[in-house]
């Protein structure tokens, strides 16, 4: 997971928040990229590696907590996986990408 | 059609997320054609007198591609990495087969994009494309007052507009407008904003009239003053911050008034492809008007060919084309040059600087075509508009101004 720059101590995001994808986005896998992308209207954002991996697991159902955990289990190497979801949370959600439910 | 409502706002996103690198990377890998444009066909129910296609489009009405082949472009284009598409014009609904490129599209993958003047579009239309998975829908609007949309689009499709607008939204779509900005209507930003914000808009695009094709026929009426793009940025500004990112606006900035120029289409063959009604392939919108230049067909090769073998879209690749002042420019990659289209059409050599530029020793162009601009006899010729008999005119080779008498509003 990449080190994000966002001091999560600043985060409004809470552990019990839900999220889904925000209207008109699709996420999705592309072949030719190799990663993952959130489309809307004219534009584009490519998914680093973690970015992805927390976004595929965003269903409307999985509060932030159930991702920490989930992505805790599933990379027990990483150190810093709550702040960094956290911040990716941030600013997905400060890009309008995601919308709270 | 405008040209500025084709995805360069797309480019910008992933390259402002590559820049903000929070976890996302944005970077644009090799040369892919992440945007296709579709201009499925030149034929168009309205005439406005800023459209960039071609002052010669109409030889390409009777020649446009078949479903099929639309079909087997979108797969081509899929597989070298297409993602965004266009499906454009001219006024794309005046084909019936939209709905089975929509269909075709949405299983391949695209996030795909109608960009339409409403005309044409039923009840019937839009729930076909819903279905398919058309995923938006981009609304042309022309002003807040029936005269000056009736006038620059020489129709009456004001009202028409309107309903359509509430049809987009009915369906569930996001409500995506663009708006191009010229003399006529730069005095009206605020209630265009306003307009925009009531009919639920979610993204609105205003984009100053760049000039190609019929735009630079007649860029003398078309072209605002300084002062007021200045104070239509203002306005816009202001009233981005009021609505605090509930409705998204863009604010496309027009070359002429900048020291610097555009970089064109985030370069000649990086990101963007078009195939255009009759089956050519483009860089770029207005690709055709250069001289000495063979684009590929989809007829003849496929667009892996196109994109990644044929001289046309090599030609401005990098940066080994560059003449002087741009070639030893520390600048030069920021903008590449600008548009190769402008430097040909205005000064005759397309590998020259942008004369947009400041640097350019041709930058004197621009500054005379501002001050005719503003010299009342040239501004009061009448408006050259979109039709098909202006247009056999320019194929017949006619370049003088064609007669046409409408009264200014």
């Amino acid at each position: 997971m990449d080190k994000l720059a966002i001091d999560p101590t600043l985060s409004t995001i809470q552990l019990s928040d839900v999220f889904a994808l925000a209207l008109h986005h699709r996420f999705q896998w592309e072949e030719a990229q190799q990663s993952y992308v959130i489309l809307f209207p004219e534009g584009m954002v490519k998914l680093h590696g973690g970015a992805g991996e927390v976004i595929k697991r965003v269903d409307g159902k999985a509060s932030v907590g159930d991702i920490v955990s989930e992505l805790k289990a599933a990379f027990p190497d990483a150190t810093t996986i709550e702040t960094d979801v956290i911040g990716m949370f941030d600013m997905a959600y400060g890009k309008a990408w995601l919308r709270k439910v | 059609m405008t040209q500025n409502s084709l995805g360069e706002s797309a480019v910008q996103k992933a390259v402002q997320a590559q820049a903000k690198n929070n976890g996302v990377a944005a970077n644009i890998t090799q040369t892919q054609p992440l945007w296709l444009l579709a201009e499925v066909t030149y034929r168009c129910p309205l005439h406005c007198a800023f459209c960039y296609n071609p002052t010669d489009y109409d030889k390409h009405t009777q020649n446009e591609l078949s479903t099929e082949q639309w079909i087997q472009a979108l797969r081509d284009a899929r597989k070298l990495g297409a993602i965004q598409l266009g499906i454009s014009g001219g006024e794309p609904l005046l084909r019936d087969d939209i709905e089975d490129i929509v269909i075709e599209a949405r299983k391949l993958g695209y996030y795909s994009n109608l960009i339409t003047s409403g005309v044409g579009l039923t009840e019937k239309r839009i729930q076909a494309f819903k279905d398919g998975g058309l995923d938006h829908i981009q609304l042309s609007m022309h002003d807040i007052t029936e005269e000056i949309n009736n006038f620059i689009t020489n129709t009456k499709t004001f009202e028409l507009k309107k309903k359509v607008a509430a049809m987009i939204k009915a369906h569930g779509y996001p409500m995506v407008l663009n708006v191009v900005i010229h003399r006529y209507n730069i005095g009206h930003m605020k209630e265009i904003l306003e307009m925009a914000e009531a009919l639920g808009a979610d993204y609105i695009e205003l984009a100053n009239t760049q000039y190609y094709g019929w735009s630079l026929v007649n860029r003398s009426q078309l072209m605002p003053l300084k002062e007021q793009v200045e104070e239509a940025e203002r306005i816009t500004n202001e009233y981005r911050a009021k609505v605090n990112g509930k409705m998204k606006i863009f604010f496309v900035v027009p070359d002429y008034f900048g020291d610097r120029p555009k970089k064109c289409m985030n370069g000649w063959g990086e990101v963007f492809m078009i195939v255009t009604a009759n089956g050519d392939v483009l860089p770029c919108h207005s690709a055709r008007v250069l001289p000495n230049m063979q684009f590929p067909n989809v007829r003849e090769n496929g667009l892996e060919y196109a994109w990644k073998e044929s001289p046309a879209f090599n030609k401005y690749r990098g940066d080994s084309w560059m003449k002087g002042p741009c070639v030893t420019c520390p600048e030069k990659h920021n903008d590449l040059a600008g548009c190769r289209c402008q430097a040909f059409l205005l000064s005759g050599d397309a590998e020259s600087a942008d004369p947009v530029c400041s640097l350019s020793p041709n930058h004197h162009l621009i500054e005379k075509a501002i001050e005719d601009s503003k010299n009342p006899v040239i501004a009061s010729q009448p408006i050259i508009f979109r039709t098909d008999k202006n247009s056999k005119k320019y194929v017949a080779g006619d370049q003088e101004r064609v007669e046409q008498f409408h009264a200014l509003p």
